[in-house]
């Protein structure tokens, strides 16, 4: 079924590629061209080609965020079961609220807090501090919401600034409370993107969260933690099952409609299954270091990298899991290849450009294979060195890779690559669209979902094909 | 006490409980602890005051938003857009990061400019500040005269600036200061003695609603008046889909904005969203100054024509009278269904007054009206509205309050349907209402926004969306024997 995604595409070559990058860059004044040109490089196969997590280039139109937003949207948000307070004036909670689908189970305002808790600073608390603001606001949080298993405090750019000592707050309301208060200095002012946010809140779990709490039923060997799924459009529903399914008991979810106590006991299960590497790798690191917790990266985007990690996956555990596995994969094969059968004639041969975070932008190109489609470019917004390294032997010989691309950029190597799909953010939709290009919001699923394992596969299957084969396309050119 | 019995174990929260605070969150009991809150804000329907700004900046020809501060403001403001228009929203920043917070956001900001300028060609380049640079005490004036004696930029070179703070205000004043900021710079030395454009400058405020500008335009069509639009969003957010991507697809004239202080006569419709560029437009341009309420409903739009009317000694057209007896005949036809019904409403200053007008024409109560951003005049306008009809008895204002209050609102005092914008739709969901979507943001709906609201045309779509609902509601739960042929 299916199979490794095409190594060589027809016309591109280094030189056709250093090219297209050349001519992006012309119009770039001098500073700024010789800033950007390590940033873009025709793939290698091997190794990081391009430059990454350095600062963006000011006046640059780039897509990325910030260290709150990879606090709050990323690693934060997506726990259910805790209030998660945006701590400075009323914008940061406010564009971040319910705008990443990281879907979560529970009745809101009682036992989930999907919602929007802010200090709403004022003048007045910039010029006096918030910290007595935050006092009251923890107390009030406690009081109206009584289930709530914890509170975060997710500092906004002038908390940090004016130099508010939010650590003794929460230090001082997590005893007075009896709950866990949890501060983080995720000011979006600090390093170059939402990367230095997932590192910060990494490292508050591992200071304030992991090892409070420990499972109450009896340990097993099948004990695992999925990490880095962030449930959009519910994928964490559709990829707990499947690993049920195969004989592990799911302890806990980083973070998608993740529970905390879960979280703070992480450190006695036995594997941690990563997905999302860039924003959840340093726990693992942590939890391998300190408790010992091997860690595996796998993919579960289309039927080919799916089978591919669920055989990975079994050889750290008995003949009882591989067995399972195996059973898995045949059962799910003929499925999928039934999907595969549906589209693959509508999609064969179609080419797509990524632009993304995360992981998706090497993660999802097996699954487009898997469609007969091939991917002819690929970047990250906030990625880092070894992210690159794990896409180059993903990606075909030559094609372009970017970092943090400007709009400019995108545009130019669209242009000029012409693909039939892109796959990127909301930002970048309509630009493209109105280019003409099909396009499919890669961060939130485009409100569609879930795109993880078995469940996922049909439904991102369906909608590339929509997306491709939507006859609006036929309308675009006016006859007149 | 041993380390064994100091291990604390992961608990599920029992069945009882969640039932208990469940009950308990919609009792007169948690209304009053809800609504004794001091510094907790949940569910803040207003944004933070760049926002605006990068809506009056995108209403010009040509013009990219440029974000003084932390690129991931200027991501957020950006999407946002993206969300609600379904469009592209061009805008820079310019990356301020910790550096930036020790020696300041000059270095930023011109190297930002020098980029911007040369890649993306603006004609204009609309400068506003998120948190960073004003809690620092960036200098714009200065850095922006710097940058005009490097060279970075022209010296004539439109660059208008505004100091938005996000922790001072909302979305609605940081677009007042950003429009007032780009009038300044481009009617700058323009003002000449006895010169007329015979135009009518009109000032819609913050609305995303785009059909609410063509609506306007079609209006001064009909009555045959020229004018300019101040700013006109409605190309740069409902632009066509034809095989080529522009940046820039629409937006009013720069020389038709710099123009402008020659204008016959200056009419804003939202006085609230416009208050301190009206102020100085009072003070700056020639002609006649005019204020009115955003046009929601018969009352304010006649008064909107009335005043067109009387500015630029034109009768009422026949074909906007004709106009007139279809809306009034749309609103009898469908007023049963409206009539007596109860609202809560949220949303901006200007929206706010315009749905309770529109409400109370059409015997509607609107119920709970809160304001989450809003001064005592604001209070004071709708209060004068609910005095003036019977239906506005008993019906009340919260000034200041969140959607979380809202909550409470709906629970312990039901209403029949809530208007506000999307972030309503969880308080809605909980109350069993519908929620209908005149506000901004629409994230979960298409093509709201190319609907008016104003003007007669607005009423029709208004209330046809809402009696339509209530009919709907009752299609979809009455008895299978009352389901019936008629409504």
């Amino acid at each position: 079924m299916s199979g490794a995604p095409v190594k060589k595409v027809a016309g591109i070559t280094k030189e056709s590629t250093q090219a297209m990058i050349d001519h992006a860059m012309e119009i770039y004044p001098d500073k700024a061209k010789k800033k950007r040109a390590p940033h873009l490089a025709p793939n290698e196969g091997e190794g990081a080609c391009v430059k990454s997590n350095r600062k963006t280039i000011p006046g640059i139109m780039s897509a990325r965020g910030c260290a709150y937003a990879g606090a709050k949207g990323v690693v934060w948000g997506p726990i259910r079961d805790m209030v998660h307070v945006s701590h400075g004036p009323v914008g940061c909670g406010w564009y971040s609220w319910g705008t990443r689908r990281n879907l979560v189970t529970g009745i809101n305002g009682v036992t989930q807090f999907a919602m929007q808790f802010t200090s709403d600073f004022q003048e007045k608390d910039i010029v006096y501090g918030g910290d007595k603001k935050l006092k009251t606001l923890l107390n009030e949080a406690h009081e109206l919401f009584p289930l709530a298993k914890g509170i975060s405090v997710l500092s906004e750019c002038p908390v940090g600034l004016i130099g508010d000592d939010i650590n003794s707050v929460a230090k001082t309301a997590s005893k007075e409370l009896d709950l866990p208060v949890i501060p983080c200095n995720c000011e979006g002012f600090r390093g170059v993107s939402q990367s230095l946010g997932h590192h910060i809140s990494n490292d508050t779990i591992r200071d304030h969260i992991i090892g409070t709490r420990e499972f109450a039923e009896p340990e097993s060997p099948y004990d695992i933690a999925l990490i880095g799924d962030y449930n959009i459009g519910g994928d964490v529903w559709s990829v707990k099952p499947l690993l049920e399914e195969i004989g592990l008991n799911v302890k806990a979810v980083w973070t998608g409609d993740g529970e905390l106590e879960k979280i703070a006991a992480t450190h006695k299960v036995k594997l941690n299954l990563i997905h999302c590497y860039r924003s959840m790798n340093y726990m693992c690191r942590v939890m391998e270091e300190k408790y010992g917790i091997p860690w595996l990266e796998f993919n579960f985007f289309g039927p080919t990298k799916i089978r591919e990690s669920l055989r990975k996956i079994a050889e750290y555990f008995d003949d009882n899991i591989k067995e399972k596995v195996e059973a898995a994969i045949a059962k799910y094969d003929p499925i999928m290849q039934a999907v595969i059968d549906e589209y693959r004639p509508r999609l064969e041969g179609k080419k797509v450009m990524l632009y993304v975070g995360g992981l998706r932008p090497r993660h999802t190109v097996n699954a487009y294979a898997d469609l007969g489609m091939t991917v002819v470019g690929s970047g990250y917004e906030f990625a880092h060195g070894d992210d690159y390294e794990r896409t180059s032997v993903e990606m075909p010989e030559a094609t372009v890779i970017y970092d943090d691309a400007s709009e400019h950029e995108l545009e130019q190597f669209v242009d000029e690559l012409r693909p039939d799909l892109v796959g990127s953010g909301i930002k970048e939709k309509y630009l493209f669209q109105k280019m003409g290009i099909p396009f499919r919001q890669m961060h939130s699923w485009d409100y569609s979902g879930p795109y993880h394992a078995y469940n996922g596969f049909p439904i991102f299957a369906r909608d590339v094909d929509m997306a491709v084969n939507s006859p609006t396309w036929k309308l675009v050119k006016a006859p007149f | 006490m041993t380390a064994e019995a100091a291990v604390k174990y992961v608990t599920e929260t029992p069945e009882e409980e969640v039932k208990r605070v469940s009950a308990w969150i919609n009792t007169e009991e948690y209304k009053e602890k809800n609504f004794a809150r001091q510094a907790l804000v949940i569910n803040p329907p207003h944004a933070c005051q760049p926002l605006g700004a990068e809506l009056a900046a995108h209403g010009f020809e040509g013009t990219l938003p440029f974000v003084h501060g932390s690129q991931g403001c200027a991501s957020y403001y950006r999407s946002t857009f993206n969300r609600h228009f379904r469009e592209p929203a061009p805008a820079v920043s310019d990356s301020m990061t910790e550096d930036g917070a020790v020696f300041g956001g000059q270095n930023n900001l011109h190297e930002a400019l020098e980029n911007a300028y040369t890649i993306y060609k603006p004609k204009m380049m609309a400068v506003f500040t998120s948190c960073m640079p004003e809690v620092i005490g960036d200098d714009l004036t200065a850095f922006i005269k710097n940058a005009r004696n490097k060279g970075i930029v022209p010296q004539d070179y439109p660059l208008p600036y505004a100091n938005t703070p996000s922790f001072n205000g909302s979305h609605v004043h940081g677009y007042d200061s950003m429009l007032l900021s780009i009038l300044q710079t481009l009617t700058e030395g323009k003002k000449i003695e006895g010169r007329c454009t015979g135009k009518l400058n009109l000032i819609p405020g913050f609305d995303c609603n785009t059909g609410n500008y063509r609506e306007y335009k079609r209006i001064l069509k009909e009555f045959g008046i020229p004018y300019t639009l101040l700013a006109d969003i409605s190309d740069t957010f409902d632009s066509p889909l034809d095989g080529t991507y522009r940046p820039y697809p629409g937006g009013t004239k720069l020389e038709d904005a710099a123009d402008s202080i020659n204008g016959k006569a200056t009419l804003t419709v939202a006085p609230f969203a416009s208050a301190k560029t009206f102020a100085w437009i009072k003070d700056s341009y020639s002609g006649v100054h005019a204020s009115l309420p955003t046009p929601f409903g018969v009352a304010k739009t006649d008064a909107l024509l009335l005043k067109l009317s009387e500015l630029f000694g034109k009768p009422v057209p026949e074909s906007l009278k004709a106009e007139r007896g279809n809306a009034v005949d749309a609103m009898t036809d469908a007023h049963q269904y409206i009539h007596g019904k109860k609202f809560a409403l949220y949303g901006d200053p200007d929206y706010l007054l315009g749905y309770v007008s529109f409400l109370l024409e059409m015997g509607a109560r609107p119920h709970h009206i809160l304001c989450s951003k809003g001064t005592k005049k604001v209070e004071k306008e709708i209060q004068a509205l609910l005095d003036a009809s019977p239906d506005g008895k008993g019906c009340k204002i919260y000034m200041g309050k969140d959607l979380w209050h809202m909550r409470s609102l709906l629970m312990t005092d039901p209403v029949d349907a809530m208007i506000g914008d999307t972030h309503g739709k969880f308080a809605a969901r909980d109350a069993n209402i519908p929620l209908f979507r005149f506000g901004f943001p629409v994230f979960d709906r298409v093509n709201l926004h190319r609907a008016p609201l104003i003007g007669y045309q607005g009423a029709i779509n208004m209330l046809t969306t809402i009696c339509n609902k209530f009919i709907e509601v009752v299609d979809e739960t009455c008895e299978d024997r009352k389901f019936e042929m008629m409504r």
